[in-house]
């Protein structure tokens, strides 16, 4: 459950950590005074895409071997979707219940960032954080971040949320239902699915040198680990890719400072 | 459909509903300055990179514990593709799904 909008937000993350102003998103400018039905069909435009894709989630799962409850289960309490479809994926091919969990952990743990900037922008009272924590993910902050003023973030975020919640739900369980309706599901190509849904997700994110060498790396100690470590294990051992990239960038970036800034914009 | 066992995949369902909470909500409740640090923000938008290309990779080259190349391969390759074309989510994963499944019906 994430598409091109998640964007603004990563974007807004990654290259530039220090700003303590968030809401000066990419539509923040000139935007000023946006009228509210402008912004619920901003979000709904987000909600509506991205929740349909719950049904590939419900399809994988199924086709998984996930139950019709826990199918539904992790959509109704999971809600993120790159980590829903790396637990089934873990399970499926015979990963151990740990092992599984923390890939999809590590995969939920950037949403801990976008909670970070949320938190600043949105300004919630105490009392509603528990049950706004879990609409934080990549498309209702990149929602969020677009607003011009809190105001249009909160609504913003709001209806972003509720419409995926409900959409990603819904289609979670047609999705599974449809599945075990057809049986086999890879006749059907469904078990593309999943792959392709991570794929999507992260190309946009491929956009320095720098995660293009840490896919390439993660992707060559995930295949070329898988016949040697226990299922589930691989993936764990190649997010490593991404502080083992850091460090050497760090190096680098020790001896030449100005020149590494520069390609690494 | 395989035959997984019904108390792991709870157990595993378990531990990821609460894992991914709570980060959610650490997130909306902990001090600014505790994430706001440039090497955390950098690896935090970098370990997504990393998970994410080996489960693609995996998820499509993967049976078992072996490597193989099958239909999936060219379902993922019209998926890239209609990245590149810059198409929609949903026509991305369409894409992947309909080549899968006409190469296997061609015999692939």
């Amino acid at each position: 459950m994430a598409e091109k909008t998640a964007h603004p937000a990563t974007r807004d993350i990654r290259e530039d950590p220090s700003a303590g102003t968030a809401g000066s998103g990419p539509a923040g400018a000139g935007a000023a005074g946006k009228p509210e039905a402008a912004v619920v069909r901003d979000a709904l435009g987000v909600g509506v895409a991205v929740g349909l894709s719950g049904f590939a989630f419900g399809v994988t799962s199924a086709g998984a071997g996930l139950t019709l409850l826990q199918t539904c289960a992790l959509s109704l309490l999971v809600f993120t979707g790159a980590s829903q479809f790396a637990l089934v994926g873990a399970l499926a091919g015979g990963g151990n219940p740990f092992t599984a969990a923390a890939g999809a952990f590590f995969l939920g743990t950037r949403n801990a960032f976008y909670g970070l900037r949320l938190s600043q922008l949105l300004a919630l009272p105490r009392p509603v954080k528990p049950f706004a924590a879990q609409w934080v993910i990549d498309e209702t902050t990149a929602v969020a971040l677009a607003q011009p003023d809190r105001r249009s973030a909160r609504l913003g975020f709001t209806v972003t949320g509720l419409t995926l919640y409900v959409l990603w739900n819904l289609t979670t369980l047609l999705g599974a239902l449809g599945a075990e309706a057809i049986g086999d599901t890879a006749a059907w190509g469904l078990d593309a699915a999943g792959p392709a849904v991570f794929l999507a997700l992260l190309a946009p994110m491929l956009r320095t040198a720098t995660e293009r060498a840490t896919a390439g790396i993660a992707v060559v100690l995930g295949l070329g680990l898988l016949p040697v470590l226990p299922a589930g294990v691989p993936v764990l051992v190649a997010a490593l890719a991404a502080p083992a990239v850091l460090w050497a960038r760090g190096r680098r970036a020790g001896k030449r400072p100005e020149q590494d800034e520069e390609t690494a914009r | 459909m395989n035959a997984l066992n019904t108390t792991q995949v709870w157990i595993a369902i378990g531990l990821t509903v609460a894992g991914c909470y709570l980060v959610k909500l650490a997130g909306l409740l902990v001090p600014a300055q505790t994430l706001e640090r440039p090497l955390v923000q950098r690896l935090a938008a970098l370990l997504p990179v990393a998970l994410l290309a080996a489960l693609t990779a995996q998820q499509t080259f993967a049976t078992g514990t072996s490597l193989t190349v099958d239909a999936r391969a060219a379902g993922v390759a019209a998926a890239a593709l209609a990245l590149v074309l810059r198409a929609p989510f949903l026509v991305v994963v369409g894409a992947a799904v309909a080549v899968t499944a006409g190469v296997r019906a061609l015999g692939g």
